[in-house]
């Protein structure tokens, strides 16, 4: 038996959040650098696993089984291209909000970051189940931390964002808690390799995606179900908001590739006009609404909310361009939204204020800020050489092999993404000051800058050199769309 | 004839041990203390003969009293959860001074209808067990006899009860008269779903054990009768007398009510999602924690009931973990409201729970880890029993019963959700006072472990449960 790395990369957090937890004595100080140390080592944990990886490989690796509930159920771990890449970006984000919570939280600092690590050990579990009750413990199980973190750590509209959070997650989930019931009597399994192999009949099929897709739509979020996100962001503190929109919506991206498209092809398939629908008036609708907004993390919120309207748009194109592009869409969303809410969370922890008209003229005080605002604005409405730009460009190219109509419109999208980007910076950070207080600001400290800093130079890098994405994600997206294919070809055989 | 007395040999123990501690309690003055510990010592003893009891079923007493593994792991739960109750709550008792020497005694009688209830195999003995058993009910509650809340929920109780069992009553004497035996085997032979009569007889039976189990359209004393009785009678409400009710309406639907599946599995439906719905809309309302747990229990009735109403052995395996399940989450929860304690006063009301996060963070996670779990989130305790559940009845192809009972978990979450915002989000009014008793804490901190290790071996339960049920 090989040393159980997932399940190490999974529980590490867990066990130091209970060790934070026992020693009550310990300080907050001493209490991140515990949760920063044991969060760092899983990141090199991560990286480790991701050097290990076979890219060649066809299928799953690191496979961990164990039995668990008996005769019904398996503790099933493992990985292939496309969960390896959640699993880094998640170990990478985590300390990035640890070294945030430094200087934003300020009370009950001990639980925050029990409530963060407990987070982190759901979503990596998210990413690594091989088995559908695994993974809808570990995809329930990651809003009891939400919750808290937005409920206790949050603004002046905390409770009501933190109950809309939690309960439109949870309305989608049980649907899917159905649908993963009745697959186990359908199949007589619940383990994904398996369920892979059978093809469900088409008649089940299409019940099932809608209930996976209730609660995939939900998370993602899609329209018109994504109004929690807004709420939840603009409550949320700055390092919830940052797990939130790095990893937690990817969640559901990542439930689509690995649930919905595999397990039900013809239903998928049956469905693609919807998604087109909803995720055109997610790009066009809510990039209008983002362009409205006085609240620069509402803003954020609604172009999260078009940025995966990509996402979902580029995966139900099932070609190869559209499926990588929705996956490094995916991961650099990631990096530039959590870096844009740190962004956001820097001038709020200055002048307690998100509102777009407190400031103006910001670049006079905080050059440095200012240029690293700058970079991820451009990342975010997609320059080129910015990570931000291959996913949509990708996604666009598979959407045209699948309809013209649908990819200009997507493509209106961008522009609008460029304008209510654009003039966020211009309004935030150049022209003339009009508030005084803006004057007394003082520019980034360090460990503010530490963390920019990495996260500009990781979205620069992915621009102008993708490849190791692609590289990993590659023999996973194929085999994906060769599966699909078969299926679907077999379906349409076994109907004539 | 003496062979068989030893298949008794847990209730003779029990019923000796009851007068022997009765008479203690009369010739020796303020004994309260004495009796508890001697009743905890007397349960505990009576825990060891029942797991010293061979585990073959058998029928004595020309075939009208049953042992065999499902009777006896229900008598061990009811034993387990009492004597933790019992325990949690003496403090309170003191307190409130209703530390008559009677009160463990009356308990232990209910126990003890329980015990027959669980075992009997034939109508009579299973009337006079679910008597003594509501006897001592009614007396519980109305055992702080100065106060008129709890006087009125006992007589409350009482009245209400006593309909029921009249109409319990009835239906035994119908199917007594449509099979011609009170015994559950002739009957189980006699029963078909051409004998009209017979179906009329059952319906009537499940009313009487719906009320027993508070289970809507006959919960109506449920709020009241918990909100009225002293905390600790309430905490002994809501889990012993729950697991014997539903041990016997699953015993029921076992044996004598087989052949007439078709019949009562539609009332057990609408029974069912009736509990999971009002049990959800109504808490919400709610400003008594008391009250608010009434409602819950009438929910997490109804969820059990789900179980039951697939009719197949996987739906009963399914109702009898949820309802051990349960009682870890009741006793846990009920430890956690003993600690509500104000300037030397026990306090009931949701609000003073604003905010004692701050102040006590452990009783704070504790009420967090049971609400969570009687939410039914993952990867808490309580999921597990609502994920049996929804296996059994979606296996059974009641799916529209698995998105009712799903979504009404939804709006339950919203309550108790509410109560951790109370707790967690706003702002501390005034700590409660430093209670500063192991018994309580102890349990709290032990049902809590359950609940979040479960997961690590949730087959745990599992097994026995399946065990009971393979002969």
């Amino acid at each position: 038996m090989n040393f159980p790395i997932l399940s190490t990369i999974i529980f590490l957090p867990f066990l130091s959040s209970i060790f934070i937890f026992l020693f009550r004595s310990a300080n907050n100080q001493s209490a991140i650098y515990i949760s920063l140390f044991t969060s760092l080592a899983n990141f090199l944990l991560a990286i480790f696993l991701w050097y290990s990886f076979d890219k060649n490989y066809i299928g799953f690796q690191f496979v961990e089984e164990s039995n668990w509930i008996s005769g019904l159920i398996k503790f099933k771990l493992g990985i292939d291209g496309i969960s390896i890449l959640f699993i880094v970006l998640t170990t990478f984000i985590v300390p990035i909000c640890l070294i945030s919570c430094m200087n934003s939280v300020k009370e009950r600092v001990k639980e925050f970051i029990i409530a963060i690590l407990i987070l982190e050990t759901f979503m990596i579990g998210v990413f690594c189940s091989l088995d559908l009750v695994v993974f809808y413990l570990f995809f329930e199980a990651g809003l009891i931390p939400m919750f808290l973190i937005i409920g206790v750590w949050g603004g002046p509209k905390r409770v009501y964002s933190a109950f809309k959070f939690f309960l439109f997650t949870l309305v989608g989930s049980v649907l899917m808690l159905v649908a993963i019931i009745a697959i186990y009597w359908i199949t007589g399994t619940t383990d994904i390799t398996q369920i892979y192999e059978i093809k469900i009949a088409k008649e089940f099929q299409y019940i099932l995606w809608l209930a996976f897709f209730s609660s995939f739509a939900v998370k993602m979020p899609m329209w018109p179900v994504h109004t929690w996100l807004p709420d939840a962001h603009v409550e949320a503190p700055t390092a919830g908001s940052v797990i939130l929109a790095a990893i937690l919506l990817k969640m559901a991206g990542y439930g689509f590739l690995r649930f919905s498209i595999p397990m039900f092809p013809v239903a998928s398939e049956y469905f693609v006009p919807l998604i087109y629908f909803l995720s055109i008036v997610a790009i066009i609708y809510t990039s209008l609404v983002a362009l409205m907004q006085e609240d620069m993390k509402k803003l954020i919120a609604y172009s999260s909310v078009a940025h995966m309207g990509f996402v979902t748009l580029g995966i139900f194109t099932f070609t190869k361009q559209g499926i990588e592009g929705s996956i490094f869409q995916m991961i650099s969303h990631g990096l530039i939204s959590a870096a844009l809410f740190l962004c956001v969370g820097v001038l709020y922890d200055r002048l307690h204020s998100r509102l777009i008209n407190t400031y103006g003229g910001v670049v006079n005080q905080l050059p440095r800020y200012s240029f690293l605002f700058i970079i991820f604005v451009l990342a975010g409405l997609g320059l080129p050489g910015t990570s931000g730009f291959l996913g949509e460009f990708l996604v666009l190219i598979g959407a045209f092999q699948k309809s013209y109509l649908v990819a200009i419109l997507a493509s209106i999208g961008v522009i609008l993404g460029a304008a209510y980007m654009l003039w966020l910076a211009k309004r935030v950070i150049f022209g003339k000051i009009k508030n005084e207080e803006v004057k007394k600001l003082k520019d980034l400290n360090t460990l503010e800058s530490i963390n920019l800093i990495i996260l500009a130079f990781t979205v620069i890098v992915f621009g102008f050199y993708p490849q190791p994405l692609m590289d990993t994600m590659q023999i996973s997206v194929n085999n994906l769309i060769n599966n699909y294919q078969t299926d679907l070809a077999y379906h349409l055989m076994s109907n004539k | 004839m003496i062979n068989d007395l030893n298949i008794l040999a847990p209730e003779i123990f029990l019923s000796l041990g009851i007068f022997a501690i009765l008479m203690a309690g009369v010739f020796i003055k303020n004994s309260y203390n004495l009796v508890n510990k001697l009743t905890l010592l007397l349960l505990i003893i009576v825990i060891f003969v029942l797991i010293k009891s061979e585990n073959t079923s058998v029928q004595v007493f020309s075939d009208s009293f049953v042992r065999d593994p499902f009777t006896k792991f229900i008598k061990i739960l009811i034993l387990i959860s009492s004597i933790f109750i019992l325990n949690i709550s003496q403090n309170f008792i003191k307190d409130n001074n209703i530390n008559k020497f009677e009160y463990p005694i009356i308990v232990m009688l209910s126990i003890l209808g329980m015990f027959f209830m669980v075992s009997s195999n034939d109508l009579i003995l299973f009337y006079l067990g679910l008597e003594l058993q509501s006897l001592s009910l009614y007396i519980l509650a109305a055992i702080d006899r100065d106060n008129k809340r709890s006087t009125e929920s006992g007589i409350k109780y009482f009245v209400l009860s006593a309909l029921s069992s009249g109409l319990l009553l009835y239906g035994c004497s119908l199917l007594y008269g449509f099979s011609g035996s009170t015994n559950f085997n002739i009957i189980a032979d006699e029963l078909n779903s051409e004998n009209t009569g017979a179906v009329f007889a059952m319906v009537f039976i499940l009313v009487g054990l719906a009320f027993k189990i508070s289970a809507v359209p006959f919960h109506m004393w449920t709020p009241d009768v918990y909100e009225g009785s002293p905390t600790s009678v309430t905490s002994f409400f809501a889990v012993a007398p729950k697991v014997a009710g539903l041990a016997v309406l699953v015993r029921f639907m076992q044996f004598p009510f087989e052949n007439i599946l078709q019949e009562w599995q539609t009332i057990i439906i609408f029974i069912s999602v009736g509990s999971m719905i009002l049990g959800a809309v109504a808490a919400i309302g709610q400003k008594n924690i008391k009250r608010l747990m009434a409602y819950s229990s009438i929910g997490h009735m109804g969820y059990a009931l789900a179980g039951i109403s697939t009719g197949s052995i996987s739906g009963y395996i399914s109702s009898i973990t949820y309802i051990s399940i349960y009682s870890i989450m009741t006793i846990g929860a009920f430890s956690a409201i003993f600690l509500m304690k104000k300037e030397n006063k026990y306090t009931e009301e949701i609000d003073d729970l604003s905010g004692i996060s701050k102040k006590h963070p452990l009783i704070a996670l504790g009420f967090l880890i049971i609400l969570f779990s009687l939410a039914g989130i993952p990867p808490l305790g309580g999921f597990f029993a609502k994920f049996y559940i929804f296996m059994s009845v979606v296996e059974n192809e009641m799916y529209a019963l698995a998105i009712i009972g799903l979504l009404s978990t939804v709006i339950s979450a919203f309550y108790y959700l509410k109560i951790i915002k109370i707790i967690y989000f706003d702002d501390l009014k005034s700590p409660f006072d430093d209670v500063k008793d192991v018994n309580i804490s102890g349990t709290l901190l032990l049902s809590c472990l359950i609940l979040i290790t479960f997961f690590l071996y949730p087959s745990f339960l599992t097994n026995i449960v399946n065990s009971l049920f393979i002969n």
